[in-house]
């Protein structure tokens, strides 16, 4: 493999594992903010109780976001700035949206009782918005940060797609952490909202070749045609599984709980992958390369070395965490 | 009109406002941290219930401040890239992995484990419980830490070298150990002490003035006043030494801080004045001779070079040099109601009502401290950006003035309605811990509690 030899393994390392980072953020955090959003329809008692099942999660979650962005920074700084510049507002927008999130799900519980309503609204809002301003984000880096009209409203699209993706990766999860009435209202909400992802993931692989010439290219020539095929094909499959399992749920003794939120991390990282293939080798699209855009080989050896080591360690305590809040959600409690 | 406004100025007072936000909550949450583990190390040894009742009523404050912190830490890891692009561009290198191995060693730490120390009381053994405070209160003074060696990197830059315009790292050592770091490492570490401290006693006495006596916030008060009362005359004495640390790398920024404009032997300490950059010279200036060269050099008569020595090459003054007096200004009232507050304690068991009164508001005295602290060191370093190495104007993003107008807009908003709430919460929260504790507080649940910690 000539990668190694030429020096060009360390960038590429960088960019898996930011690809990686993305990717469970997207899973871990979309959940939460798919919850968030879905709050908008549930009862107050829901409410407390699906506020809980993400609770000793959400900010750890959260951290791969700033892991995900601090690797862009540290590893590719030269993208790291186009990318950011050229996402100026959507950014700004969405660091409201988190703030907003993160600061009502602690005030909803604290502050007075009647200001209860408008923090639980606050925290649906900045989930929504997060959400809506992540896929806006998406979006313009598929069409590398084209700014006409029609770009903007591409973008706004996409922006929807990811609110539904989200939605139903939350739906998932609370169908594993809830039971009675409100696991029931979440399959419900789950099938609602797969609709939305089908239609969302169809949509963002009709135009993404459209709008990319390279991307065209690179998915319709012998033989990638034939080795990518198996990701859209397991894609409709496990959708497919999905929304048939959907309509059983829920099961006696709560059987199969867990399992439309596999399916869903699955759907996730079909897609992820659908979409690290086709920018491969860019970092920002039909622009700058991956291995232009890197930092120097010293400093990305120091900091490969402390994720080697910090990696497994972190892994094994959020496993841990998930491990002690496991089972059905209770309403939170510091006592 | 808006785009008549320089970006560059935008962009500035952007970051200022948000890394003014963030720090507030930080320099809450890395003693707070400990001082919650104290309490609840406090309840093992003594099993006497009042210690847990002050945990539980401190981690709800801790987690509110956590949050916050949290949130306004993400929008700071995005501002390089959308308003400083230039800054990761030469220096990359360096701040880069120091980032990285905060990300990695101190993030994901206090994330987890806070979500294990906050819900998990009940879920998992006593033992496990202590460990996830104390990994919480770790990992925040871990992220510090790797902070604060950037930031003083900037300020000291060692160990590395430039090639093609980048900074490239020779010795991590030196880079993480750099001249200035070991001094802003400890005096931001006893000022987060003393932010949580002043804190913790402001609202007990806010809670002591509304009758609320009982043993939990007396423990508390006691708590409070007695480590401010401890780490002021340490603060003042590291502050000294970073002053004369300063002195050596940044004598700008010291002339700017004592109001200095000629370089002369013995200089006067100016106690007020209006520093005027047009006259190059301070108006109404009210003087202490020699003072200033006794406190930098510790000798009456030794050479302070003023700022003349450096025209166009030093922060603007007023701002510093005012900064820094708030800065002192608050560091001797806390020495003054610490030690009142000590003494009361000792004779009397008990604090006295004026006290009480000022202490309140000096809830918030390590907030006013800090931030003037802050704006020191950050004005004092300017025109640089990384000190000798790069200029604030070269890093900037070429985002236009209105769009940064409205996303400054959007976060000011933000701030104004999370800090009245912050500050409204925080007193309904004391008020209505003393509600419930009038209702409730049997010895037996003191027991069980005690069973299930133990
Ligand atoms: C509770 C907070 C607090 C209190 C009471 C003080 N300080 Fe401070 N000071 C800080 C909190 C702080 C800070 C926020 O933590 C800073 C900003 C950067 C840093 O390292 O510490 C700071 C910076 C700072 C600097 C600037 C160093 C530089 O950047 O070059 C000096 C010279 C002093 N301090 C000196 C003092 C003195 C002589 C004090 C005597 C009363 C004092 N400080 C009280
Ligand atoms: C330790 C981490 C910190 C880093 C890496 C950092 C970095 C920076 C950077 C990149 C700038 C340039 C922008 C500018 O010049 O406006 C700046 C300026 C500034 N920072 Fe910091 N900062 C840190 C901590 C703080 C804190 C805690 C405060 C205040 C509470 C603060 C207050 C300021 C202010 C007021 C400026 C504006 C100076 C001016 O433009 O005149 N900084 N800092
Ligand atoms: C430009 C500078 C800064 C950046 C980019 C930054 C970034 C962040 C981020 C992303 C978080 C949230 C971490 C999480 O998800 O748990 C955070 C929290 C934190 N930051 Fe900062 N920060 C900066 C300045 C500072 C300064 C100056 C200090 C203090 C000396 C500080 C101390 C902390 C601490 C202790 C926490 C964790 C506790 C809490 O959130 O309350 N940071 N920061």
């Amino acid at each position: 493999m000539n990668i190694f030899t030429n020096g060009e393994w360390l960038p590429l390392s960088f960019a898996a594992l930011m690809g990686l980072s993305m990717l469970i953020y997207a899973v871990l955090d979309g959940y939460d903010l798919g919850v968030g959003i879905l709050m908008k329809d549930a009862t107050d008692p829901e409410k407390d109780r699906m506020i809980g099942s993400i609770g000793p999660f959400w900010d750890a979650n959260e951290t791969w976001l700033v892991l995900g962005v601090g690797l862009l920074l540290v590893a590719f700084p030269k993208a790291h700035g186009i990318i950011l510049s050229s996402l100026y507002l959507p950014v700004a927008v969405m660091l409201i949206g988190l703030t907003l999130r993160g600061a009502a799900f602690d005030f909803r519980a604290k502050a007075k009782i009647d200001h209860k309503h408008a923090w639980n609204n606050a925290f649906f809002a900045g989930s929504l918005i997060t959400a809506m301003a992540q896929g806006y984000m998406l979006g313009s880096y598929i069409l590398g940060f084209e700014k006409s009209l029609a770009a903007i409203g591409f973008s706004l699209l996409v922006g929807a797609c990811v609110v539904a993706g989200y939605c139903l990766i939350g739906a998932c999860w609370l169908i594993m952490k809830t039971e009675g009435e409100l696991q029931k209202k979440s399959v419900h909400w789950a099938r609602v909202s797969l609709w939305g992802t089908m239609l969302a993931i169809a949509l963002i692989s009709i135009s993404t070749p459209l709008v990319s010439a390279r991307i065209f290219d690179k998915w319709f020539s012998f033989p990638n045609i034939v080795l990518l095929a198996p990701i859209p094909l397991i894609t409709a499959v496990l959708v497919i599984a999905l929304e048939v399992l959907l309509r059983q749920l829920p099961k006696p003794n709560d059987r199969w709980c867990w399992v439309p939120f596999v399916t869903t991390i699955g759907i996730f990282v079909l897609c992820f992958h659908g979409l690290a293939y086709s920018f491969y080798p860019y970092i920002v699209p039909d622009q700058l390369k991956i291995i232009e855009a890197a930092s120097a080989p010293e400093s990305l050896m120091i900091i490969l070395v402390g994720a080697l080591i910090v990696l497994p360690v972190l892994i094994g305590y959020t496993f841990v965490a998930y491990k002690i809040f496991h089972g059905k959600a209770k309403d939170l409690s510091y006592e | 009109m808006i785009d008549q406004l320089d970006p560059a100025l935008l962009a500035r007072i952007q970051f200022a406002a948000n890394i003014t936000f963030h720090i507030l909550f930080p320099s809450i949450t890395i003693a707070l941290g400990w001082i919650l583990l104290f309490f609840k190390l406090r309840f093992n040894v003594t099993k006497d219930y009042k210690w847990m009742e002050a945990y539980f009523f401190w981690t709800k404050i801790f987690a509110l401040c956590f949050a916050m912190g949290v949130v306004s830490g993400i929008t700071m890891s995005f501002q390089f890239g959308t308003n400083w692009p230039g800054f990761m561009e030469t220096v990359g290198n360096i701040a880069g992995p120091l980032l990285a191995y905060e990300v990695l060693t101190a993030f994901f730490l206090e994330a987890t484990f806070l979500g294990i120390m906050l819900f998990g009381f009940s879920r998992v053994p006593g033992w496990m419980h202590n460990l996830a405070t104390f990994l919480v209160a770790f990992g925040t003074t871990a992220s510090a830490f790797w902070i604060l060696v950037l930031n003083s990197w900037m300020h000291t830059p060692a160990g590395f070298e430039m090639r093609d315009g980048m900074a490239h790292a020779t010795d991590w050592l030196q880079i993480i150990f750099n001249p200035s770091f070991p001094y802003r490492f400890t005096h931001m570490l006893i000022a987060s002490g003393l932010t949580a401290a002043f804190l913790v006693a402001g609202l007990s006495a806010y809670r002591w003035l509304r009758n609320d006596r009982v043993p939990a916030v007396m423990a508390a008060l006691k708590t409070g006043i007695l480590t401010a009362a401890v780490l002021i005359p340490l603060q003042i004495f590291i502050g000294d030494l970073h002053g004369l640390n300063t002195l050596q790398h940044q004598p700008q920024k010291v002339a700017a801080m004592e109001g200095l404009w000629e370089t002369q032997c013995g200089a006067p300490l100016v106690l007020f004045g209006l520093p005027n950059e047009e006259t190059r010279q301070n108006d109404f200036a009210i003087e202490i001779p020699k003072l200033a060269s006794l406190i930098l050099t510790h000798e009456w008569d030794s050479e302070l070079k003023g700022l003349n020595e450096f025209e166009g090459n030093h922060p603007p003054v007023a701002p510093v040099f005012w900064a820094f007096r708030i800065m002192v200004g608050t560091g001797l009232l806390m020495l003054a109601a610490s030690w009142v507050g000590a003494f009361y304690l000792w004779k009397r068991k008990d604090i006295i009502k004026p006290l009480a009164y000022l202490l309140i508001p000096m809830a918030f005295s390590g907030w006013v401290a800090t931030v003037a602290g802050w704006y020191v060191t950050e004005i004092g370093r300017q025109p640089w950006l990384v000190n000798g190495v790069l200029k604030t104007v070269d890093a900037i993003s070429d985002v236009p003035a209105p769009i940064i107008g409205i996303s400054l807009s959007m976060y000011l908003v933000i701030y104004a309605v999370l800090m009245t709430a912050f500050m409204t919460t925080l007193f309904y929260m004391a008020r209505k811990a003393g509600q419930k504790k009038s209702e409730a507080n049997t010895p037996s649940s003191g027991q069980t509690v005690a069973e299930a910690v133990s």
